[in-house]
Order: structure tokens, then C-alpha cells, then sequence
């Protein structure tokens, strides 16, 4: 079985069946939190794709965009975090 | 023919540690503990693959582009997940009925968010103190 082949038929469904899993948490979460975790967990796993991909296809400038998404997970993170804890003192 | 056995290897693992994390985050009773999860399983299977895709490409241009994704995702996940369940603790989201102990009750303040240290605890904790004035 060559590498190529092996993408296709073993690494990309593997993940495509986490990103469904994850999606589902998603749209089930009872509490923001959990959505918030979720999302966090859908951009890592398309971090993976993204590397996945740029070795399918032989480019590596792929990459950059990697390096993207993780900036912005950790800064969707850090927002979401900060914005729960500001509503919580508004309410009281 | 060596490097190609080695990427396979490792996508694998990497993608099997992904699936487990996915599994998790779906199944498991608490917000607190699916965050623990996808701060250290995911991390892994991540760093897995993007040192095979290192490996692929063998350049030195990809290699420092991995690498630092790699000690980006390891510094910033942990920091992420913490900020996250302390708001979520915060905001008084439901825990498991399982869990027994919670050593964080009674030890924030509850207007200024401040954590009493231990050796702290007698002097200052408002919560303590009237209790113990109580009995």
C-alpha cells in the first residue's frame, strides 16, 4: 500500500469520524463551556488535517495556515474565558 | 522505504490518540473533565503528526514551521484549558454527581476572584471564620 493510498483510505476517515464525534458535542454541549471546548477541539483536528493535506499534495506552505489556526484557538479560548468571566460579574 | 514505515507509524498513533480524544470528549459526564482531556491527548496526536509531516518533507524551512507549531500548541493548550475551566468554575457550571471533594469550595473570594493561599487561610477566608465563630 503506498503512502498515498493510505491518506486516503486510513488516516483521513479516522479523522473525519473525530471531527463528527466532536461536532456532536458541539451541538449538544448543555453549557457554554462545553461548546467553547469543542470548537477549541474542531480547530486542532483541522490542524491535523492541514498537515495531512500538505503532504497529500506536496506543498508545504499548507503549513502556514496550521500556525494560523492555532493562534486563533488559543485566542478564541482565551476571549471566550474572559467574556464568561465579565458576564458573571455583570450579573451579580 | 525506512522514512515511509516511520510516517506511517506515527500518522497512525497520532490519529488513533485524535479518534480516542473525540471519543472522550463525547462520553464523558463533566465539562471539567473533557477539558482535562483535550489538553493532553490531543496535544499528542497533533505533535505526532506534524513530526511525520517533518519527516516527509525533510527541509529545513518545514522542520522549524513544525517545530514551532509544535511548542506553540504545548505552551498554549494547558493555559487555554486552565483559563476556561476556572471561568467555568466561575460561572458555577454543574459538576458530575459522582464527584465527592471539591477542595476549591469556600477557598475564592467570591467578589475579587482571588485564590487564599493555604497558610492564608485561618486569617483571611471570610467563609471559615464565620463558621467557626458559628459553632
Amino acid at each position: 500500500m503506498s503512502l498515498q493510498e493510505y491518506y486516503n483510505y486510513v488516516i483521513l476517515p479516522i479523522l473525519g469520524i473525530s471531527v463528527i464525534l466532536v461536532f456532536i458535542r458541539f451541538l449538544k454541549g448543555p453549557s457554554i463551556p462545553d461548546r467553547v471546548i469543542a470548537l477549541d477541539m474542531l480547530i486542532l483536528i483541522a490542524i491535523g488535517i492541514i498537515a495531512i493535506y500538505s503532504m497529500q499534495n506536496d506543498q508545504s506552505t499548507f503549513l502556514d495556515i496550521a500556525m494560523l489556526f492555532a493562534l486563533i484557538a488559543f485566542l478564541g479560548t482565551v476571549a471566550f474565558a474572559y467574556f464568561l468571566i465579565q458576564r458573571s460579574k455583570n450579573d451579580e | 522505504m525506512m522514512s515511509e514505515i516511520l510516517i506511517m507509524i506515527m500518522m497512525t498513533l497520532g490519529s488513533l490518540f485524535i479518534l480516542s480524544t473525540a471519543v472522550a470528549v463525547l462520553t464523558k459526564p463533566d465539562v471539567y473533565m473533557r477539558i482535562n482531556i483535550t489538553t493532553k491527548t490531543a496535544t499528542l496526536g497533533l505533535g505526532l503528526i506534524l513530526l511525520s509531516a517533518a519527516i516527509y518533507f525533510q527541509d529545513y524551512s518545514v522542520t522549524t514551521r513544525v517545530v514551532s507549531i509544535i511548542l506553540f500548541i504545548f505552551l498554549t493548550a494547558p493555559i487555554g484549558g486552565h483559563m476556561l475551566m476556572r471561568s467555568a468554575y466561575f460561572t458555577k457550571t454543574e459538576k458530575w454527581k459522582g464527584m465527592k471533594i471539591d477542595d476549591l469550595d469556600g477557598q475564592y473570594d467570591p467578589i475579587t476572584k482571588e485564590l487564599y493561599s493555604e497558610d492564608r487561610k485561618e486569617g483571611i477566608s471570610p467563609k471559615t471564620s464565620e463558621e467557626n465563630e458559628n459553632q
